[in-house]
């Protein structure tokens, strides 16, 4: 009998960690899909970071003021939006530096939110904490109670399918949908293109800045996502860079990914589990090893994408326009 | 019969270069017409803007008798106009569909016209003699494949007026042959093909009239029969031009330069050279022919000391060196042995120094420029001056940006450079590479007084012309290996072509080529 219950404590305890795996590596999915997009194209979108902490600071303010989380989420992706044109202003309309432009808006951000939320609601530099209203709440998916009882699965559908926020099943919704717009539309053909040969594209007789444009776009439309999830829907209010490095890792899970939507996606899946694995193991003391420290779990994303980048594991060759401003006249 | 193309008063300016000086053109439907001129005539400026590429300052266009006022090179399309450019507008990972279909992808969605332009790539094929493998991804494909499908592009997008921009530049013969017969069958269809070349043996073989450009402007247009290669060579350069050097009899003296077994493999671990053995005597130059990435910048960068030795050896002047006796560019340079390099942009020169930086790079370190620690700049602008007068530079500026030179005298600063020093081992990687008429006729010459002065030479080049009249012996490189050893009294340009594609394994090279593209 004792056997079965620890059996079934352990099951929980690996539902619950993958659980947390997917709460986590939803703004992973969301950033790194916008990533995605963009690098595709040809422009590197070291802004992830910036826009997201951009959008967390929009979301929770306005679900403070209004208290609908629809209208936070319009908000978030609007700003978001908006530093997403002005990083394609700079680098495709004036061809300037990408990465420039991108660590540019990171360090905007970083500092115009704390100084925002510092004037505004003198908390620190923290939005005030929303309360139930304003924020997304968890869903539960029908049957999730009937079939409690049922053994394994009942837990599994329980606590790992059913429970979770509409945004993540957005973002997890959105990755095969990715895929088929990249490989299967029109537009996708152009956008591999774009990234990979842009004089071709300008020969074909298509705008490469016009579809760079889209491209970095769509990129701010769910990086706008990414960010409301993190403030309202993982948490309940801002707080200063509480996207913490969440940009830089969807740009590992990207190169990691090898810039294809399903790999990228089990890059994020196993990120957002080294995160969770991490939490769940904190201060606990294994046998033989003893504790291990948070930081050296929290490394291993950047380390594997290391070990990637340099060749141990296949290679990851990126579009190979990424990153040069496309200049048409001689 | 009517026009196809019909262009008025044409004038285009780059900032202060003017590259289209009110150019006129007419070209019959129906026709092949060929544009001739040197580098810089403004030849692909002119049909940059007959396809929408770039806007006309002034001037008209007039396509099939109608007036067109190009956008962008989608309204060009659309009338009919198709361009196969110099460098491919292919996207490498793509499949050869995939590259035919953008920009025409007939609806949102792929799945829908990709039957519909897979059906209609396959009659066009049928009809042309233009076969490819649609599935097959450009990267894996020769490079005459690859223009195969620029063509088939073009046509697939409804050309009835195609622009090849010097489209033999990167073929074998054989292949140059196959690519006229598909002219041939296009004019047949009614297909109006404007050829850009510097080839005038090409322009005389396949066109039916030919303009002349020099300086932007036109020159002249006349019907092909009733001129003639050394016409339009004085046209081109505006002077007589002697085309055929002469060569004096020299009975070449002791071996300067041996290579004995080299072999070299990349970084991606392919074998670039295998079992290379050749020597040069003194007073003789060796004329290494193939078409270009099939092994002969390994073997100048091996030779000039650029990258290490990985097996063989190599003799310059008596001294050798193996792996264990390892050398590097400088000290090459001590043992008599001077480099002009293949690419002068990448290796030849820094083309954001002056003229003067330029013309020390690799001698900097000789006593006559060095005051102790510092270069004299003075003497530094007085050698380069001296260099630009014995190699008649122009503008004979020292002080001017490398970059701002005319390719041709670019070339004359690096050769000056080189072959001032008095090596005893000179190589060359394509001397004439994007240098006008005028230049190459000078950088023969020298080439030649080298090997009057007793100098060993080997000369590496892709116009098989460039190698005929130049070399004394000739050895033909096909994927690394010397696939042919001959004198120059053996030599003809078809035999030389059958072993650039290395025509021993399969006697018709250009299938050869297909049953690659196919099984790939």
């Amino acid at each position: 009998m004792i056997e079965i219950t620890s059996m079934n404590d352990m099951w929980l305890t690996l539902l619950l960690t993958l659980d947390a795996t997917l709460r986590l590596s939803t703004p992973l999915v969301l950033a790194a899909m916008a990533g995605l997009f963009s690098e595709r194209s040809g422009v590197v979108d070291i802004g992830l970071e910036g826009k997201m902490l951009a959008a967390c600071f929009a979301s929770a303010t306005i679900a403070h003021f209004t208290g609908s989380p629809w209208l936070a989420l319009l908000a978030a992706v609007a700003v978001s939006l908006g530093l997403a044109l002005v990083h394609g202003f700079a680098t495709i309309t004036h061809k300037g530096d990408q990465i420039v432009s991108g660590v540019a808006l990171n360090i905007l951000v970083s500092g115009l939110t704390i100084i925002l939320g510092l004037t505004w609601f003198r908390q620190g530099g923290q939005t005030p904490a929303l309360t139930g209203e304003g924020r997304f709440v968890t869903l539960d998916l029908p049957g999730s109670e009937l079939l409690h009882s049922v053994p394994l699965l009942g837990p599994l559908y329980k606590e790992l399918i059913s429970g979770h926020n509409i945004l993540v099943y957005l973002a997890f919704a959105l990755v095969p949908l990715v895929w088929w717009v990249l490989f299967r539309t029109r537009f996708g053909l152009r956008l591999r293109a774009v990234g990979e040969n842009p004089k071709a594209v300008d020969t074909a007789g298509i705008s490469v800045n016009a579809l760079r444009y889209k491209a970095v776009m769509i990129g701010g439309v769910l990086c706008g996502i990414a960010g409301t999830y993190i403030a309202i829907a993982h948490n309940a209010q801002f707080t200063r860079d509480m996207t913490a490095g969440a940009g830089y890792i969807a740009l590992a899970a990207l190169i990691f990914g090898k810039w294809r939507p399903l790999t990228v996606l089990v890059a994020c899946l196993l990120f957002g589990f080294l995160q969770a694995f991490a939490m769940r193991i904190e201060g606990v003391d294994l046998p033989v090893i003893g504790s291990i420290p948070v930081q050296i779990i929290e490394a291993v994303p950047y380390i594997l994408t290391v070990i990637l980048l340099a060749g141990f594991i296949g290679k990851a060759i990126p579009p190979k326009a990424v990153g040069r401003p496309y200049v048409k006249e001689r | 019969m009517s026009l196809a193309i019909e262009l008025e008063n044409i004038d285009k300016r780059f900032g202060a270069v003017h590259a289209n000086v009110n150019v006129d053109l007419q070209v019959r439907e129906g026709s092949i017409h060929g544009i001739v001129g040197e580098n810089g005539a403004g030849k692909s400026t002119l049909m940059s803007i007959l396809y929408g590429f770039y806007h006309a300052d002034a001037g008209t266009i007039k396509v099939f008798d109608k007036e067109c006022h190009f956008q962008d090179s989608h309204q060009a399309i659309a009338i009919g106009i198709g361009m196969v450019h110099q460098h491919f507008m292919l996207i490498d990972n793509f499949t050869v569909l995939e590259n035919v279909m953008l920009g025409a992808e007939g609806g949102y969605l792929l799945a829908e016209g990709m039957d519909k332009a897979r059906t209609e790539l396959q009659r066009l094929a049928r009809e042309y003699g233009l076969d490819v493998d649609l599935d097959a991804t450009i990267e894996s494909l020769s490079v005459g494949l690859q223009q195969r499908v620029e063509i088939l592009k073009a046509l697939y997008k409804g050309a009835k007026i195609l622009i090849l921009d010097e489209p033999t530049g990167v073929l074998t013969p054989q292949e140059t042959d196959e690519l006229f017969k598909i002219f041939a069958a296009l004019k047949e269809q009614g297909v109006t093909i404007v050829l850009i070349t510097h080839k005038l043996r090409e322009i005389m073989a396949v066109t039916d009239a030919v303009s002349v450009m020099r300086q932007g402007a036109m020159v002249a247009h006349v019907a092909t029969e009733t001129t003639s290669e050394s016409q339009l060579a004085e046209l081109m350069v505006g002077r007589k031009v002697l085309l055929d050097v002469t060569k004096s009899d020299i009975k070449p003296g002791e071996v300067l330069l041996k290579v004995k077994q080299l072999n070299w493999q990349d970084q991606h671990g392919v074998m670039r050279l295998k079992n290379i053995n050749l020597d040069i005597r003194a007073g003789e130059v060796l004329g290494v022919a193939g078409v270009s990435g099939n092994g002969q910048s390994e073997l100048l960068q091996v030779l000039s000391g650029i990258n290490p030795i990985q097996d063989g050896c190599i003799e310059v002047h008596g001294n050798s060196f193996t792996v264990k006796q390892q050398t590097n560019a400088g000290k090459m340079r001590e043992f008599g042995m001077a480099h002009v390099p293949e690419d002068r942009h990448k290796m030849g020169m820094i083309t954001e120094f002056s003229a003067a930086e330029s013309a020390i790079l690799g001698y900097h370190k000789d006593a006559e420029l060095n005051n102790g620690i510092w270069l004299k700049p003075d003497l530094v602008e007085k050698r380069c001056l001296d260099l630009m007068q014995a190699f008649d530079v122009r503008p004979n500026d020292v002080k001017l940006k490398s970059a701002n030179f005319s390719g041709g005298n670019q070339q004359k600063l690096i050769l000056a450079r080189e072959m001032e020093h008095q090596p005893e081992v000179l190589l060359i990687g394509q001397p004439t590479r994007g240098v006008d008429v005028g230049a190459i006729e000078f950088i023969h010459q020298r080439i030649l007084d080298m090997r009057g002065a007793g100098k060993a030479v080997l000369l590496v080049s892709v116009e098989l012309e460039e190698i005929l009249s130049l070399s004394d012996r000739i050895i033909v490189m096909c994927d690394g290996e010397i696939t042919g050893r001959m004198a120059i009294e053996d030599a003809d340009e078809r035999s030389i072509g059958m072993l650039m594609a290395n025509a021993q394994q399969a006697h018709d090279p250009l299938q050869a080529n297909e049953k690659q593209g196919v099984q790939a």
